[in-house]
């Protein structure tokens, strides 16, 4: 299909069209695996699963065949319920098999019902319980300064999350490290769990209180792949402070019946929904 | 013990009920209404459902300063994310303050059990009796967690209420009256005590059952408040005999070590612990991890065959 289903293949930079429809790819797999599993989380998956692959076959310095290799880029999916998105990039950049993706939450699976750093391939931090991804992968970005290296890390967390505490308080140190290398994104798609965001608790302002903070702000549309890669390859040339993507995203992207739906923040599509589902995104391949 | 009950929504039909009938009542939650079961309280009661998103720590936090200023606060959400992140804040702000906060801990133990270790509960009890000033409250059934709902709220001071979400059936009668710091005997027996709390006191029933059929007489003690524990209750099982504790918890520190403390200090027996023995437990159903951890009637038997056959009775 593209230039880019293969680990091998993936030293071939990918295009922007590539992109898009490795995008699609991976929605599908997130789709058959909650399908499969009868339980997962589609809405935040399918939220992020444009910028993830973005990160994964064109943006991030991976191997795939040695997962610890030092020199790697970093990503956390600190908003871990969406591990889907992120099974499905690992096993299509070729990290395991991707006959793995649908034993998602069965026992013994290397794919746990969130994700786990010491049983999945290429999962760098253990995540599910929200507002801890950040403050780990600052201190992977810190070691990396320590240690004269000239990796990245990246983090994604959801605005949701943001409410978390723990959130701003890495929000505060990062500066003051001047952690260049770390860059967090938000999945600003604009529902948690009960409900809209700005019902719950609002975030908003993210960009001003982002650049209060001092950090590198930059706010983009997380759905266009014209946008995406742009941005996250630019931070690398900012010096000094950290990078923070707010990128506008619409929860259950993909499928029209779960597009800015909460209920389907945390529900499985049953069989005539995934059915559906699936045709739409082999429509959107197209 | 036919109909199986998620005593959840016990949980909320008792607190709707504390709330119509006393204004001072109010529900604070961290973006889990539904999983808490409050989406009635929050139509009926809007003003006085305060959600304040991902934020247990600020829940808490805020529930002792509307404990100061009268009201009296029950936080809910998901136990693993209350108690864990907001550990600190039930220390100081609930427990040392002695502010007049029940937390109330859902989908406790392995509840949450193909969502994995993050979300599994199994040290919540640990931490919560640890903690000086707070009572810690296990019900059994629906009937039971209905009546801890009143007892807490009728109580002056920090309360962690430890609830599932795995359906259990009814151990108790309509007229029971639940009393903090109060263990139930729910069978009584010669031979051997079983002591439970949650989830895992109707599966005590059934094995204390099963034993019968094979002449022994195993005693069931619903140890539903976990601190302050009730210790003339644990002393007369281990006057009659070892005893069995079992939780969905890890051994360490919870039921079996609350039962183990009374035991060795005022009249040793023998004992064995059930529950999750030190380890993080995999990603599976709740039913398959409580199979794997032996969590069931069928293990119960069969250590207490073990620790009588010790003792030189049954050959
Ligand atoms: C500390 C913590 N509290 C609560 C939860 C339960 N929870 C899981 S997902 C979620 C909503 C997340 O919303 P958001 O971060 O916006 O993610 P997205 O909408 O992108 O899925 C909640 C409350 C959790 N995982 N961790």
């Amino acid at each position: 299909m593209s230039a880019i289903t293969t680990a091998t293949q993936a030293d071939i930079q990918p295009s922007i069209d590539d992109l898009k429809a490795m995008a699609q790819v991976i929605r599908r797999h997130i789709i058959t695996m909650i399908h499969a599993a009868q339980a997962g989380h589609p809405g935040g998956s399918l939220s992020a699963a444009d910028i993830v692959t973005a990160l994964y076959f064109r943006v991030m310095r991976l191997d795939p065949a040695n997962p610890s290799w030092p020199d790697r880029d970093r990503f956390i999916l600190s908003k871990g319920h969406a591990c889907p998105v992120w099974y499905a990039a690992l096993a299509e950049r070729g990290f395991f098999d991707r006959s793995h993706l649908t034993t998602l939450r069965q026992l013994n699976s290397i794919l746990q019902g969130h994700a786990d750093m010491r049983k999945t391939p290429g999962v760098d931090m253990t995540v599910g319980s929200l507002g801890q991804g950040i403050c780990a992968g600052l201190g992977m970005a810190l070691a990396g300064k320590l240690h004269g290296k000239d990796y990245h890390v990246y983090v994604m967390i959801g605005d949701g999350e943001a409410q978390e505490g723990a959130v701003w308080e890495a929000a505060m140190a990062a500066p003051r490290w001047r952690l260049d290398n770390l860059t967090v994104i938000v999945d600003n798609n604009g529902i948690q769990n009960d409900a809209f965001t700005a019902e719950i608790m609002p975030v908003e302002p993210l960009a001003d209180k982002w650049r209060a903070f001092r950090w590198n702000v930059i706010e983009i549309d997380g759905h266009r792949m014209e946008e995406i890669v742009p941005a996250l390859e630019s931070v690398k040339a900012i010096k000094g402070v950290p990078t923070v993507i707010i990128a506008k995203t619409i929860k259950g992207r993909g499928v029209s019946f779960m597009e800015n739906v909460p209920a389907w923040h945390g529900a499985a599509p049953n069989d005539a929904q995934a059915q559906a589902a699936l045709a739409e995104i082999a429509e959107g391949l197209r | 013990m036919s109909q199986l009950h998620d005593c959840r929504d016990a949980f909320s039909a008792a607190l709707l009920e504390l709330a119509q009938g006393d204004a001072r009542v109010v529900a604070l939650t961290n973006d889990s209404l539904s999983s808490s079961k409050l989406t009635s309280f929050s139509r009926l009661f809007p003003e006085r459902l305060i959600n304040l998103g991902i934020a247990e720590q600020n829940t808490v936090g805020i529930a002792s300063g509307l404990a100061n200023g009268g009201k009296i606060p029950f936080v809910c959400g998901a136990s693993c994310f209350l108690t864990g992140r907001a550990l600190e804040q039930i220390k100081v702000d609930l427990a040392y303050s002695r502010a007049n906060v029940k937390v109330c801990g859902m989908s406790s133990g392995l509840a949450y059990g193909a969502l994995g270790a993050t979300h599994h509960s199994i040290e919540d009890m640990a931490w919560t009796r640890a903690i000086a000033n707070m009572v810690v409250i296990v019900p059994a059934d629906s009937i039971e967690t209905a009546q801890a709902v009143y007892a807490a709220a009728a109580y002056e001071g920090p309360v962690f209420l430890r609830l599932s979400r795995m359906p259990v059936p009814d151990v108790h009668g309509r007229d029971y009256q639940f009393e903090i710091g109060r263990a139930t005997w729910l069978r009584s027996g010669t031979d051997v005590t079983i002591v439970a709390n949650g989830t895992m006191v109707s599966r005590a029933l059934t094995a204390a059952h099963l034993l019968a059929q094979e002449g022994i007489s195993a005693g069931v003690l619903n140890m539903a408040t976990v601190r302050p524990i009730d210790q003339a209750a644990i002393v007369t099982a281990a006057e009659r005999g070892p005893i069995i504790t079992v939780e969905e918890h890890t051994i360490y520190g919870g039921l079996g070590s609350a039962v183990a403390e009374v035991v060795v200090t005022t009249r040793p027996t023998r004992m064995r612990l059930l529950g999750i023995p030190g380890v993080f437990a995999p990603t599976g159903s709740t039913q398959w991890l409580l199979e794997y951890f032996g969590l069931t009637a069928q293990n119960i038997c069969e250590v207490a065959r073990d620790l009588l056959r010790g003792d030189g009775h049954h050959g």
